[in-house]
């Protein structure tokens, strides 16, 4: 299938500093993908160089199999949507909708027509006399998702569309814009630093670090086997346990800690057979197994409680072992209280093993 | 491409597929001299020049003879460089009372000047800290009135102060313009001293009252450390303004203590003897000196200033 | 509970003993000053102000004077000319300087040092530029356009336009300052989606961002304005209000009946007809600005 967009060997300085190094990325027709990562990791950046509101230093850009590394933006085929909507104030909603379509020459009437579909396919016909102080947050979002739907273009930039909103309309219009993208099918780039917002929109992530990407996969994957410890520590709330201990070698590989050691057995190595090294061992609080069933764990220890959380649907419980903390999620209606032990079960199947130095998943 | 491994297989792969990149890429080429860049540079620099030239030919005209400027033209740069101009316009220039010069405006300016600036700001920034702190009744509708004060003319209040300087006893003297040069400063500084106040966090002047801290040891001990840029600000807002005051300047004092301004136009525009335009120019250089000296290294803070100070609410 | 309620004078006291100074500048100076100048003013005072009343006398004779006549209409011309030319010029400036240019620090420098100098200064270089044998006219008759007539300080007729020109070379450099910094609170997105919309430079700035700065404009304009009133100052130092009385204006009429005519009652009548006009331009203005919605 051939990409709906391709960015090759693009680089971008500004001045003597180098924000992007050299960054590949293929995106398929149809594809949701979420740029995501911490604030200056250079995903909007990025964006903007698809969009060609920055000028590349180097490398390409192509969108729909064309070059358009020196093309305007309003000539890439792309619409695009921003944090602070970018609404013309002093124009009505229709306006805002029209203005870019106008100034194209396109006949009145399929202006009209186009307009029509948007308002309907966003549900905003009553809004369009309305100029946007009179809009909410969420609306004034929807007419700029709009603008960007009037366009008739193949992809969708979205850079941090809902960081303005509060939580409630947040979680509201991330879920209209997944049925949209059901619906319509276009190919949307979605920039943000949520990872709620990353795991439920995107068909990809791409996590993004100082300019590079780490790891760019489906949110299933990495979510389950991050490929660098920051990747396993940027996405999952509480964030992933780490037991500080050493990967023995071998054709048995072991775990040595202070807490527990034990065999890495149903552990997929990256490499056949691991290099003795310093390590962490990452666990997922979901992942700690506790009750009856930790007797029959693979991995048996004990926890100290400390502190209990509990949120109704689940209880989020810090444990201590052998002097390193542990978060354990357990079921909402479990009855803790600090300083009772607790029996606890890993299972390494389900861990996450990173090099201590290089970081990287062994 | 699920682990490290692969990926920096398809990161190596690309470096590989590099060199087989055809058509546009990099930076898309622009021309140095594109039309748009000629335009803009070409409006600006002639702006410029439109701007550029008075000071030029103040600079030019102060260092020539008077022989040379009634034979070239005023553009010309001086055949002969003298300084003759600028020591008489300093010591020599008589003001129809008496010949000593431009001296004597100037220091009466800078005795008009301190006092005027430091009353001025220590008068403004305590207001703007009660205002911005600690609202009592009232005092919403005393600060509106100021802020109106400084669209009335000044011609509307011209009068009922010289009567009241009068009765105080100090009219024509240097005490009196200070006072004067503080009332009318007020409005403007107080509205810039009372936002900075309000821009400060709240929680801070609320720690310190939980802490005991009474008016003006909060204000001392933590409001004055905190604000030294405003308070830099202000003091080229007065500076500059105070300086350049011609008609408080005239209608205040008496001719022995006119300010620089007044007493430089009475040089220039005396309708006695031959005009010396050299000399005129040096003087109107020395008169403006001051404050183009301010503007220059201050840059910055003086555009912050004037910002601040010009708009009002 | 049983405490006794604090005296609410006493409230605050120090706060209100420090803000005493401008208790005494609003009550006293602004509204005492005004109210005693618009009171006399319908009195017949001369050499020293006294309490004869004779109604709308001195407002009459006033409007009756050519000089004061010829004020107005000056004034008219001037802030007309100079509301119109600093705003366009000063906006047409600061977009420039807001294209991302080189040397822009330079640039904003030259245009705005003018305003650091007095209009006496202001006034003293444009009447020597614009002297007719040595300044600009003659030097225009040397590179041989003999016919070439720009005399505007010896020309009655012309005489405020003289003043004008040196006037936006004072204080034009404030406007662009004003505007460049209405144009950088422009939210950037805002040029980023007109760009992704594909709408030019020029329509953006007219359909989209002067309409977004329409509070900018308008403060500005009531700077401008309030300050065309006060011109004063570069009138004395560069025409004198002269020839004749061509370029004089209400600031200069009012002056010269209060400290030289020894004819306080039309000072007064003259000084009161300026607040007026100037609560015209500020009233709408602090309406439309802080109406209804109380001053924070």
């Amino acid at each position: 299938m051939d990409p709906s967009i391709s960015i090759k060997n693009l680089k971008l300085s500004f001045g003597a500093v180098e924000v992007l190094h050299d960054l590949n990325l293929d995106i398929g027709k149809g594809e949701f993908l979420v740029l995501l990562g911490s604030s200056g990791c250079g995903k909007s950046t990025l964006l903007n160089c698809i969009a060609g509101l920055l000028d590349v230093t180097d490398g390409q850009v192509h969108i729909g199999g064309k070059n358009v590394t020196w093309e305007e933006p309003s000539k890439r085929g792309i619409g695009m949507v921003f944090q602070s909507y970018a609404l013309y104030p002093q124009m009505t909603v229709e306006g805002n909708l029209a203005f870019g379509l106008k100034n194209a020459k396109i006949p009145k009437a399929e202006i009209k027509e186009r307009i029509a579909r948007a308002a309907k396919t966003l549900q905003m016909e009553p809004l369009l006399k309305r100029k946007p102080a009179a809009l909410s947050g969420g609306q004034r979002q929807r007419v700029a998702i709009g603008r960007a739907l009037v366009r008739d273009v193949e992809v969708f930039l979205f850079d941090e569309p809902l960081s303005n909103l509060d939580a409630k309309l947040r979680a509201d219009l991330r879920v209209e814009i997944k049925q949209l993208h059901q619906t319509l099918g276009n190919t949307m780039i979605y920039v943000t630093h949520d990872q709620i917002e990353a795991m439920t929109l995107a068909d990809r992530i791409a996590i993004m670090r100082g300019g590079s990407i780490l790891q760019l996969d489906s949110p299933k994957e990495i979510y389950n086997r991050p490929a660098t410890k920051y990747v396993a520590e940027f996405i999952g709330s509480p964030t992933m346990n780490f037991l500080d201990g050493r990967v023995e070698g071998g054709a048995a590989p072991r775990f040595v800690s202070d807490v527990a050691s034990f065999d890495l057995k149903g552990y997929e190595f990256a490499t056949a057979s691991p290099e003795p090294c310093d390590a962490w061992f990452g666990i997922r609080p979901e992942h700690i197994i506790t009750g009856p069933e930790a007797g029959n764990a693979p991995v048996k220890l004990n926890g100290q409680v400390e502190l209990v959380e509990p949120l109704g649907s689940d209880t989020l419980t810090r444990v201590s072992a052998a002097g390193q903390r542990l978060w354990v999620r357990m079921d909402g209606q479990a009855d803790i209280t600090p300083g009772q032990t607790l029996p606890l079960g890993l299972n390494p199947a389900l861990a996450n093993i990173f090099h201590k130095t290089t970081e990287a998943r062994l | 491409m699920s682990d490290p491994a692969s990926l920096s297989a398809t990161v190596a792969g690309a470096d590989a597929m590099a060199p087989a990149l055809s058509g546009p890429r990099g930076p898309k080429p622009r021309r140095r001299f594109s039309r748009r860049n000629v335009f803009i540079y070409g409006t600006l620099i002639v702006v410029a020049l439109y701007y550029l030239l008075p000071l030029y030919v103040m600079i030019v005209t102060s260092l020539k003879g008077m022989p040379e400027i009634r034979l070239g033209n005023i553009f010309a740069p001086p055949v002969e460089i003298t300084f003759q101009p600028w020591v008489k316009a300093w010591a020599e220039a008589c003001t129809g009372l008496n010949c000593d010069g431009l001296s004597r405006g100037f220091w009466n300016s800078v005795r008009i000047t301190v006092p005027s600036v430091i009353l001025s700001i220590a008068i403004a920034s305590v207001n703007g800290y009660a205002l911005a702190n600690w609202r009592f009744k009232g005092a919403d509708m005393f600060f509106t009135i100021l802020i109106f004060g400084a669209f009335i003319p000044y011609q509307v209040m011209l009068y009922p102060l010289v009567i009241l300087l009068r009765e105080m006893g100090i009219y024509g003297t240097l005490t009196g313009l200070v006072l004067v040069h503080s009332i009318f400063g007020m409005p403007i500084l107080t509205l810039l001293f009372r936002n900075y106040f309000t821009s400060l966090p709240e929680e801070l002047f609320k720690a310190a009252r939980v802490d005991g801290a009474g008016f003006w040891q909060i204000y001392l001990q933590i409001m004055l450390p905190m604000s030294l840029p405003i308070f830099v600000v202000a003091m080229i807002l007065q500076v500059t303004g105070i300086w350049n005051d011609f008609l408080f300047g005239v209608v205040y004092t008496k001719p022995d203590l006119y300010p620089m301004t007044v007493q430089l136009n009475n040089i220039v525009n005396s309708v006695q003897g031959v005009k010396e335009y050299n000399v005129n120019m040096a003087a109107t250089l020395l008169t403006g000196l001051v404050p183009l000296v301010i503007y220059f290294v201050s840059g910055k803070l003086f555009v912050r200033g004037i910002a601040a100070g010009a708009v009002k609410g | 509970m049983a405490a006794t309620r604090p005296i609410r004078l006493f409230r605050n006291l120090t706060a209100k003993i420090a803000a005493i100074p401008m208790i005494l500048t609003a009550l006293v100076v602004f509204v005492g000053g005004t109210a005693w100048t618009v009171t006399y003013s319908f009195t017949s005072s001369k050499l020293l102000p006294r309490t004869k009343f004779v109604g709308l006398d001195q407002y009459e004779r006033l409007w009756a004077t050519p000089r004061w006549l010829v004020s107005i209409e000056n004034l008219l011309i001037y802030g007309v000319c100079m509301m119109v030319l600093s705003l366009v010029l000063g906006f047409l400036l600061a977009a420039l300087l807001d294209q991302k240019i080189r040397y822009e620090n330079t640039f904003r420098t030259i245009l705005l040092y003018p305003f650091a100098l007095s209009f006496i200064v202001t006034g003293l270089v444009w009447q020597w530029l614009l002297n007719p044998d040595f300044g600009i006219q003659s030097v225009i008759h040397r590179l041989g356009w003999e016919s070439f007539d720009f005399n505007p300080l010896y020309n009655a007729d012309i005489v405020i336009f003289g003043v004008l020109i040196a006037g936006l070379w004072q204080g034009s450099g404030l406007v662009m300052c004003l505007m460049l910094a209405g144009l950088r609170g422009i939210d950037q997105e805002i040029w980023k989606a007109s760009r992704v919309d594909g709408i030019p430079a020029w329509k953006t700035y007219i359909f989209i961002i002067i309409p977004m700065m329409r509070p900018v404009f308008i403060t500005t304009l009531v700077i401008i304005a309030s300050g065309i009133v006060r011109l004063y100052d570069l009138i004395v130092a560069q025409t004198g209000g002269g020839p004749g009385i061509a370029s004089d204006v209400p600031a200069k009429y009012v002056y010269d009946y209060m400290f030289q005519g020894q004819n306080l009652g039309q000072g007064f009548a003259a000084s009161t007809m300026m607040l007026l006009a100037v609560l015209v331009v500020v009233i709408p203005w602090a309406y439309l600005e802080f109406g209804g919605k109380k001053r924070v």
